[in-house]
């Protein structure tokens, strides 16, 4: 048998004992760290450029870079395609899988590519229906949920078959994500949510944009009290509104976003917007780190990309820690 | 009909001890149903569940009923066909994402299952659909013993 001569990039680091992947994010979050990852746009176009271009700027100061699958219900190069191209070149995606476009045979088909291109982390999502997006006349698939997918992935990963019972030969070796909404009605329910995802297989979350501390406060209070940050590490999501307009039309037209009036007329108060934005995101994520069980940060800029790196670094999160989702070394 | 659904969410408790006695007498009864012959039954008796189930919970007859998990409220009217709990796109008022007028079937859940005995079912993890079974009566697979069960390693 000839063996095809890979980039050494696209080899997953060794797996530690104990760890579901190679990845760093997992290494990060299981050393205690106070992890940090980022959004990735991902962009209308076919130049694998445009994808490297964002790329960068985000993986000095990240663990992981998520490629989000065609999130809204907008049409954009796919995750699957843009963790392709980062694998390849040495950086550490998190990739999304929406359960809106596609079904079980295809999600799994997918799993499995994935972990062979080196990707180490798989984030499971329900994903927005397709009313929400730019192709509101496309059918929707939702052959599984978000827990029913943690499950097959888990499956998958540690009894080595498919979901019809059918053997792997190579397991997919990926640490498993979620998504959790604290902010969106029946907040009672949302800790409960988040166990049933801990027990379908979830190890790291990633929240919804946090704007509404107390909300988030409450959430995470009920989270310890049933034990959860023991069993799952919680990343909440943030990123800087580019002005209250800005804030306004998210809060009506994205899915699941909750931004409180006060955040709002903070911005209006404030001569420069988009600094305001900014500062108010990093005042976020300094009271976030505070919050016990806690063990990260979700960075989503949208259309502000290049504001992610100073927040992070100004918000000082990283504690002089190197953060990188590209490696500088082959293994 | 919207109107019904809401007032079977709200009599959920009644509702679940009325169910219980429903699946006790299936299960009594599977033997005799047997001996008709289930292949025989399942196109009447799918007929009554839709007109019942349909009537009272607006039911999709996905053929593996989870209402008693779902604070008898059907899942499946979810317009993502969610199993497991609401998603992160429900709006402030407790409406649907995709559908802004219809309150959320899994805020209604929600509710629902606080009024039951049992509601803490509501926790388990329920597995992936299985489209073969869609159209068929959930009562003849209650009275076969065949009734769908909570993923293994579910929070209690």
């Amino acid at each position: 048998m000839t063996q095809i001569d890979l980039l050494d990039f696209s080899r997953p680091y060794p797996r530690l004992p104990g760890h579901s992947s190679g990845g760093r994010l997992e290494r990060v979050l299981r050393a205690g760290r106070f992890a940090v990852t980022a959004e990735l746009n991902p962009p209308d176009s076919a130049d694998p450029q445009d994808v490297y271009d964002r790329a960068r700027p985000l993986s000095e100061v990240c663990d992981a870079i998520n490629a989000t699958d065609a999130s809204g219900a907008h049409c954009h190069m796919s995750s699957i395609a843009i963790c392709a191209l980062l694998t390849r070149a040495g950086y550490a995606p998190v990739l999304q899988i929406s359960c809106r476009d596609r079904n079980r045979i295809a999600i799994q088909g997918d799993v499995l590519g994935a972990a062979a291109m080196g990707v180490g982390n798989i984030l499971c999502l329900t994903g927005d229906g397709v009313e929400t997006g730019d192709h509101p006349q496309a059918k929707p698939v939702f052959d599984l949920d978000s827990m029913s997918l943690l499950q097959i992935i888990r499956t998958m990963r540690d009894d080595g078959h498919f979901l019809s019972g059918r053997k792997l030969t190579t397991r997919p070796a990926v640490f498993l994500g979620a998504a959790e909404n604290p902010f969106a009605p029946p907040l009672d329910f949302r800790a409960i949510r988040l166990a049933k995802k801990v027990a379908a297989g979830a190890q790291f979350i990633q929240t919804q944009y946090c704007f509404d501390l107390t909300r988030f406060e409450r959430f995470m209070d009920q989270v310890r009290d049933m034990g959860l940050h023991e069993k799952v590490f919680i990343l909440a999501g943030v990123g800087p509104l580019a002005s209250a307009r800005a804030a306004r039309w998210m809060r009506e037209n994205v899915p699941g976003v909750h931004i409180p009036d006060d955040v709002i007329a903070r911005l209006e108060g404030a001569t420069n917007q988009k600094r305001e934005g900014r500062a108010i995101c990093i005042d976020m994520i300094q009271r976030i780190r505070e919050i016990k069980g806690v063990a990260g940060i979700h960075v989503m800029a949208y259309r502000q990309e290049e504001l992610v790196s100073d927040i992070i670094v100004e918000s000082g999160v990283l504690r002089g820690r190197a953060a990188s989702a590209h490696r500088k070394e082959s293994v | 009909m919207q109107a019904i659904r809401h007032w079977s969410v709200r009599h959920a408790g009644p509702l679940e001890r009325l169910y219980a006695l429903v699946e006790r007498l299936l299960k009594a009864a599977g033997p005799v149903l047997a001996r008709i012959g289930m292949a025989r039954l399942e196109r009447p008796v799918a007929a009554v569940e839709r007109g019942v189930k349909g009537l009272l919970f607006d039911c999709r007859m996905c053929g593996q009923c989870a209402l008693s998990s779902t604070g008898m409220s059907c899942s499946m009217n979810c317009p993502k066909s969610l199993r497991n709990g609401p998603c992160g796109g429900v709006r402030q008022n407790g409406h649907c994402e995709v559908k802004p007028e219809m309150p959320c079937v899994w805020v209604e859940a929600w509710a629902g299952s606080q009024r039951m005995a049992e509601g803490a079912a509501i926790r388990h993890v329920q597995p992936a659909v299985d489209h073969r079974l869609i159209g068929r009566s959930s009562w003849l697979a209650v009275a076969r013993g065949e009734h769908a069960k909570p993923a293994p390693g579910s929070p209690s």
